[in-house]
């Protein structure tokens, strides 16, 4: 793969520019420049209405299918609630070495649970599941280093905890996948 | 993760088994699939995985059918049941029948990540404590070689230098002498040590049970094998495989040895995977294998294999020196165990040991000083308690020829090498005598 690109693409509504505050970080994380856009999708499709979530599989296929290229890696952003029919939610899946993901931000705010709200706080939970969904796509796995960024992650408190950067194992796990 | 953990998802539902498997691959575990029960089955036949997910509800056979079926053929594998309709009922189950644990569709991420943790942890418990229970049979029986005669020093430092190589060793010598005393030391002073040592006495199995012993079998492979079960060389990997009374093998299983120490791969009876293992070999005998192998008995191109290094362990009548450290050595060691006060033994007593023949080498003198303990006043052993004057009957004698060799010896002893009237006792002609001697190349007694 001849990868000239990361394109990050924003699934409906979200504060102007918010991706543009975490392009930066994720260009010096992969090396690779960083596109952000605007994508449209009917969600209701895959809205799941006994569950009240979205089927994250069915939309990873169609920003599969629909959205990623062969000289880009693909994340698909979304402000909806995830879900994988084994799993009560998910903050976000890739395919591993492949070249889509998808990242939710739906739970990554403070309000969600009940906490004050604290933008720099949101904004650093996005860039470090961004920078998590799209190291799968380059093929690492999750790491058992607790601060580097690749850490699996079930509760917005173990994304706080993280950093939002790669290890020194990952990085050079990403040079193998890479090259 | 030192070790990648594999994982047989078994679901009919594709959106699960793909959740399932994005899920553990980011994990970094090995992960397959199998979308019915009867698959999943024959996957597992012919692979082995740590851990099975497994749906309740399936068309076909079910999730406990498959369980029960699962246990059959690995008794200790880890299966987790799921189910989107969790009953009481089912759970109670799913745990009786042994599942490891019961899960509800859909779970919360992190009591999945748990589960996998729970199930990997219970996984290497299940490993250390096979390899510590090996690892104990084989320490727990190490005593040291006592002597300090000429004969066992040359053997001490032939141990010595041989340990540390990989080299296949063949240890000669009487029965009785301590050949697997021998094969202990080698292995507890080899860099192998930390991996178990395998014993297997060949002469004691018929050649279809020491085929299934030394390559293990498949479930099914023959009546009586409702397990899947590893062989000795599976279990040996790391380690050594002690392969005692060698030279009993049927000329089948000297083909099938000589494969599989050229190759050091081997496939379990009724089964199709080959499965390789790293082992060193050490055999004994008390045969000859040399005159064997001339007459045609024993393969030649199996004898050099094996005998890379040759070490003969003396006859105890070539090393009366040592008989007063063994005889101390048993006297404490059958103290202890039958948990009598430190005994001791009457000089004149230790002169008749030094001066007996012992055919039956040291387990013969253990055997002796054990009687001894027990018929003994509980001071000291003196010469009423020990059986010099009679027969002893080695119990351990391997085979007719051993009997038959150990009986001459004995009879000849008692009339001081007389011929004539040694073959008068044994009921046979004197050129019968002569002829047996020099077949067991029998000797008086320094």
């Amino acid at each position: 793969m001849n990868l000239e690109n990361i394109t990050l693409i924003s699934f409906g509504y979200f504060e102007k520019g918010l991706l543009e505050l975490i392009v930066d970080d994720v260009e010096r994380e992969f090396s690779v420049p960083v596109k952000t856009r605007e994508g449209y999708l009917d969600l209701s499709e895959y809205y799941d209405p006994a569950r009240k979530q979205y089927n994250g599989n069915e939309l990873l296929k169609e920003i599969e299918t629909q959205f990623a290229t062969e000289t880009s890696k693909t994340l698909g952003i979304f402000n909806v609630d995830l879900y994988i029919p084994i799993l009560t939610y998910i903050f976000g899946q890739a395919f591993l070495n492949g070249r889509s993901g998808i990242a939710s931000i739906y739970r990554l705010s403070n309000e969600r649970y009940g906490i004050k709200k604290d933008q720099t706080t949101f904004v650093d939970r996005i860039r470090k599941e961004v920078i998590h969904e799209l190291g799968h796509t380059f093929g690492l796995f999750h790491c058992s280093n607790p601060t580097c960024v690749m850490r699996s992650s079930t509760y917005v408190e173990d994304i706080d905890q993280k950093e939002h950067s790669l290890c020194h194992k990952c990085k050079s796990d990403m040079g193998v996948h890479t090259l | 993760m030192a070790k990648k953990i594999s994982i047989l998802i078994v679901d009919d539902e594709e959106s699960v088994r793909d959740s399932l498997y994005n899920w553990f691959i980011e994990d970094g575990y090995r992960v397959e699939c199998s979308e019915n029960a009867t698959k999943a089955l024959s996957m597992l036949e012919s692979d082995s995985y740590d851990i099975v997910l497994a749906d309740i509800k399936m068309p076909g056979m079910d999730g406990l059918e498959m369980l029960k079926r699962i246990k059959s053929l690995r008794k200790d594998s880890i299966v987790i049941i799921m189910t989107a309709f969790a009953t009481v009922d089912t759970a109670v189950q799913a745990l009786k029948d042994g599942a490891f644990d019961y899960v509800t569709k859909p779970f919360d991420p992190d009591d999945l990540s748990h589960l996998i943790r729970n199930a990997s942890k219970q996984i290497s418990l299940l490993e250390e404590n096979e390899t510590l229970k090996e690892k104990m049979v084989s320490l727990e029986n190490v005593e040291d070689l006592i002597g300090t005669s000429e004969a066992m020093q040359q053997v001490l430092r032939e141990i010595e230098s041989v340990a540390q190589s990989n080299a296949s060793v063949i240890i000669t010598g009487e029965s009785g002498t301590g050949k697997e005393l021998v094969a202990r030391a080698i292995h507890a002073n080899s860099p192998r040590k930390f991996f178990p040592m395998v014993s297997v006495h060949c002469g004691a199995l018929s050649e279809s049970l020491l085929e299934s012993e030394l390559f293990g079998h498949e479930k099914g492979a023959f009546t009586g094998a409702v397990y899947n079960r590893k062989g000795r060389f599976e279990m040996a990997d790391s380690g050594t495989i002690f392969l005692d009374e060698i030279a009993t093998i049927s000329p089948k299983m000297q083909v099938e040895l000589l494969r599989v120490l050229e190759s050091k791969s081997f496939v379990r009876v009724g089964g199709n995977k080959e499965i390789t293992s790293d082992f060193r070999v050490i055999c004994a005998t008390n045969r000859d294998l040399k005159t064997m192998v001339e007459k045609g008995l024993f393969r030649e191109d199996l004898f050099y294999r094996l005998n890379v290094v040759n070490i003969n362990v003396p006859p105890l009548r070539e090393r009366i020196e040592d008989i007063p450290q063994l005889v101390e050595y048993f006297i404490k060691k059958y103290c202890i165990s039958m948990n009598k006060p430190a005994m001791t033994i009457e000089t004149a007593a230790l002169k008749r040991l030094e001066e007996f023949p012992f055919p039956g080498n040291i387990r013969e003198l253990e055997n002796m000083i054990e009687r001894a303990i027990v018929v003994g006043n509980g001071k000291k052993i003196s010469l009423k308690d020990l059986p010099l004057g009679k027969t002893i009957v080695n119990t351990t004698v391997e085979s007719l020829d051993d009997l038959e060799k150990n009986h001459i010896f004995q009879i000849l002893s008692k009339y001081n090498w007389n011929i004539s009237v040694s073959a008068k006792a044994l009921k046979v002609d004197r050129v019968t005598l002569y002829n047996k001697i020099k077949k067991y190349d029998l000797k008086p007694a320094k």
